[in-house]
């Protein structure tokens, strides 16, 4: 399937993607409003997107979350009644949420980040096999 | 199932076109009644008054039904009516457990107001549909649907001869002929009852919502108190809504934002620890089901005994492995992660007018293994998932029917009753097939099942008037009070439970006070003043829930990971703010944790107060059987010898030895019936009431319940 890679040790945390998909998808530049989020840690950048796990699809009551033909986890915002499921039991919290909105957001592969990352730390496979995203846990 | 053959049947009786009125910060401030037999339908503003004191959901219930009745009106008078309401935080879709709808009536098990919860999709459609709540009084001559179109504003009454009465039948019917299509399924909800609920004072209302995996309607239960039975004497088959466009932010929250922040965090909280802590979305309420064995807390053979070397047979790992499904999300409102309702899907039932089809069940409930199950002496789980079906497509209370039986079984046991009383059923403890008969008799309103149908109090009078049976002996082993049949619990040995069961507005059930695990599991109110301290806070507390449209389980089945080391880990701390973020989140209000237990104190006390006005709500009524409280005969006794005997010498200061059975029995009685009064002073004094258990004007006044119509009732009593 789809996927957006991300190679972590390349990663400057310059924010192009962020600025890049936050700008596509909503109109401004605001990293709470995109779907790739870049964190660091000391020295270490870290990549946080999603790689289509699918673990979603499950958790979603109103089955908005589905894989399209391309195998890239879509959520049908009309069908999305907004109550944050899918944002709280994503393994990776990879599935962004913003106040301002309604419905959840996440990576759909579109590539736009990867074109504009100057670290080449981000490329778009079509090919990826279907692994799980390591997992956050918030309580322990 | 021939829809086009039940439309055409139809008759339309009324039709009420209104314009919905917007929903703003929880509330529409409309509620709407309809008056069978008249065939009204009118639209009303809810006065700010009303709002203020008494809320939503139970709170506006209670209010509505005291308006309605006279303190002589029994259930089947045609003024009693029948509310359903939500409540300000009811539909919002982003915290676990906001789809709670109150019901209120008359009972006709204990001759006043019963106020039970229940999920489904029918409280956050009504609001969404421009009401706060629904209120049906009078009664059809003709079976009738009432159908409310939220979305174009339309309320019908139809005359409806053809469609199926029992629930799993009507609910699947109706959501068919209402759906535009199968996306449409969703948006509709069904209020329905079933056969047995038509002769049965313990009948209950199902409430459907849509399974869009299973491609099914499952039912939840308004349970306690046999709503369901007014339901069919009214003549009402069915209240349908159907609502298309719910989204999380229907309710135009104040603030959203904290809302968002608070159900995100619960999300995170039960995907991290449910697996080690409940374990509610692999099992639900039946991972308690071992648990309360091994506490010996789990109600066996009539509440004889707490627990059963057979118990293993129906532990919740059983239900998991053979019976019911994983992985898929098993809802009830959205946003509920907590997913606690679970189904067993593809069961293929044994007996009975649905013989030979295969089901979707819903549960076991833990109710239901322990009520169906071990107070039954019944250890089979396809049984247990069996009576759990047809108690739901009869329209029959799992827990009053189990609790019924297993009264029944041990008057057969022990003689009082035999085979000529009971129509030829062998009612012995473990005879699954005669306690399904008894179902499908009070079905078909026959045979001794009928009278089961009608409580533990009606058979006490009915054994001994008819069989001669010693009726001190059935008041001591027949678990009521108030009329209502006690839950599945057993209280024996915790003195917080008895009084969480007996010191109760509605009867002995476990929403105002579940407080065993507290008490026998975490030893968390030791002293006699933290029990007495537990019956004020938790029942008020509790009874938010019923004004909020909210379900607690989500409030204490999972837990913070912090919450051991907060200062009071039995309150929950955290999840208590997350609650107060909640209201204020929706409403625009700046409430505290305090004023959260006043808003309950005004309605719990005006429902002790309209329990008075129907002649009840007395201490006298409080009154608890002694099988609720200690052993009442000598296998009781000698099954839990060592810590009688123990607790006879370090709590009563009296020495056992030498002593007989029986008179060791009368000791421990006598000492624990003046546990329990002097705990019943205790809880009157700290909830501001009389030691007659009537609230003092006084502490009415200090809550803001002092209406008038309330002082009226309570001002000759204050002694």
């Amino acid at each position: 399937m789809k996927i957006l890679q991300k190679i972590e040790e390349r990663c400057i945390a310059c924010s192009a993607c962020e600025m890049a998909c936050s700008n596509a998808y909503f109109k401004v530049k605001d990293r709470e409003k995109s779907a790739i989020r870049i964190t660091e840690h000391g020295q270490d950048k870290r990549i946080h997107v999603c790689n289509q796990c699918g673990y979603c699809i499950d958790i979603c009551p109103v089955l908005a979350i589905r894989r399209d033909a391309q195998g890239v986890v879509r959520i049908d915002k009309k069908k999305c009644v907004g109550c944050l499921m899918c944002v709280g039991f994503c393994d990776a919290a990879v599935m962004m949420q913003h106040d301002e909105f309604q419905e959840p957001f996440k990576c759909v592969a579109c590539g736009i980040c990867a074109g504009v990352c100057p670290a080449e730390a981000l490329y778009i496979d079509k090919d990826a096999a279907q692994v799980p995203l390591e997992k956050v846990t918030f309580f322990k | 199932m021939e829809i086009k053959a039940m439309k055409e049947a139809r008759t339309l009786l009324t039709a009420f076109d209104y314009e919905p009125a917007p929903l703003e910060r929880g509330y529409t401030d409309r509620s709407l009644h309809i008056r069978l037999g008249e065939n009204r339908v009118e639209a009303r503003e809810v006065p700010a008054l009303v709002r203020e004191k008494f809320i939503g959901g139970k709170g506006y219930g209670l209010k509505m039904l005291w308006d309605a009745v006279k303190p002589s009106t029994r259930w089947n008078d045609p003024e009693n009516a029948i509310i359903v309401a939500g409540g300000p935080i009811c539909g919002i879709t982003q915290y676990p457990g906001s789809g709670k709808s109150l019901v209120c009536t008359i009972s006709p098990m204990t001759d006043m107001p019963i106020d039970s919860n229940v999920g489904g999709y029918f409280g956050p459609y009504l609001k969404f549909s421009g009401y706060d709540a629904l209120e049906i009084s009078g009664k059809s001559e003709k079976d009738v649907v009432i159908f409310i179109d939220g979305n174009s504003g339309r309320v019908t009454i139809e005359e409806a001869p053809l469609e199926a009465v029992d629930g799993h039948v009507v609910a699947e019917q109706l959501t068919q002929m209402y759906a535009e299509d199968e996306e449409d399924k969703k948006n509709i909800s069904v209020i329905c009852a079933g056969t047995a609920a038509e002769h049965a004072n313990i009948g209950l209302l199902n409430f459907s919502f849509y399974d869009l995996r299973r491609e099914t309607a499952r039912l939840k239960q308004a349970g306690r108190g046999g709503i369901g039975r007014v339901f069919r004497d009214k003549k009402i088959k069915a209240v349908v809504i159907r609502f298309r466009g719910t989204k999380g932010n229907l309710n135009k929250p104040a603030d959203q934002s904290r809302i968002n922040k608070a159900g995100i965090k619960l999300h995170r909280q039960i995907h991290d620890l449910d697996d080690a802590q409940c374990r509610m979305r692999q099992i639900g309420t039946a991972n308690i089901i071992e648990v309360m064995d091994a506490y010996d807390l789990l109600p066996t053979h009539n509440y004889q005994y707490g627990s059963h070397p057979d118990t293993h047979k129906i532990a919740s790992t059983v239900f998991i492995e053979k019976y019911t499904t994983q992985g898929m999300p098993d809802g009830c409102w959205y946003g509920c992660s907590l997913s606690c309702a679970k189904t067993a899907d593809h069961f293929k039932l044994k007996t009975g007018p649905y013989k030979g089809h295969k089901v979707t069940i819903d549960g076991p409930e833990y109710e239901n293994a322990a009520g169906l199950g071990s107070n039954c002496g019944i250890f089979d789980p396809e049984i247990i998932l069996e009576a759990n079906f047809y108690c739901d497509t009869y329209g029959v209370d799992t827990i009053s029917f189990g609790t019924i039986t297993a009264f029944a079984m041990e008057c057969y046991e022990r003689g009082i009753i035999d085979k000529s009383h009971t129509g030829g059923l062998e009612l012995t403890f473990g005879n699954a097939m005669a306690q399904l008969e008894l179902l499908h008799q009070m079905s078909r309103g026959e045979g001794f099942g009928y009278h089961i149908g009608l409580g533990v109090r009606h058979l006490k009078q009915y054994f001994a008037e008819e069989f001669g049976a010693d009726r001190a002996f059935l008041e001591d082993i027949g678990m009521e009070q108030k009329g209502l049949e006690v839950s599945e619990y057993l209280p024996k040995e915790s003195l917080a439970q008895q009084g969480g069961y007996g010191l109760t507005n509605k009867g002995p059930q476990h929403d105002e006070a579940w407080l065993i695990f507290m008490d026998m599991v975490n030893n968390q109110i030791p002293t006699f003043e933290d029990k007495a301290e537990a019956l004020h806070y938790f029942p008020m507390f509790r009874t938010w829930f019923g004004l909020m449209g909210l379900c607690k389980l989500p409030w204490n089945d999972t837990t913070p990971a912090d919450n051991g080391m907060t200062d009071e880990p039995a309150k929950i701390p955290e999840h208590v703010q997350n609650y107060v973020d909640l209201y204020n989140g929706v409403t625009g209000s700046s409430i505290d944790k305090h004023e959260l237990i006043r808003q309950s104190e005004r309605v719990y006390n005006f429902q002790r107060v309209f329990n008075i006005r129907m002649g009840k709500g007395l201490r006298v009524h409080d009154a608890m059987p002694y099988r609720s409280m200690g052993p009442v005969t000598t296998e009781e006794y000698l099954s839990r010898q060592e810590r009688y005997d123990q607790q006879m010498k370090e709590l009563i200061g009296v020495d056992p030895t030498g002593k007989s059975v029986q008179e060791k029995i009368a000791i421990v009685r006598a000492y624990r019936l003046d546990q329990y009064e002097k705990l019943t002073d205790a809880v009157y004094k700290r909830r501001g009431w009389t030691a007659e258990g009537v609230p003092t004007a006084a502490y009415l006044r200090e809550i803001g319940m002092d209406l008038p119509e309330v002082l009226e009732v309570v001002t000759p009593l204050q002694g």
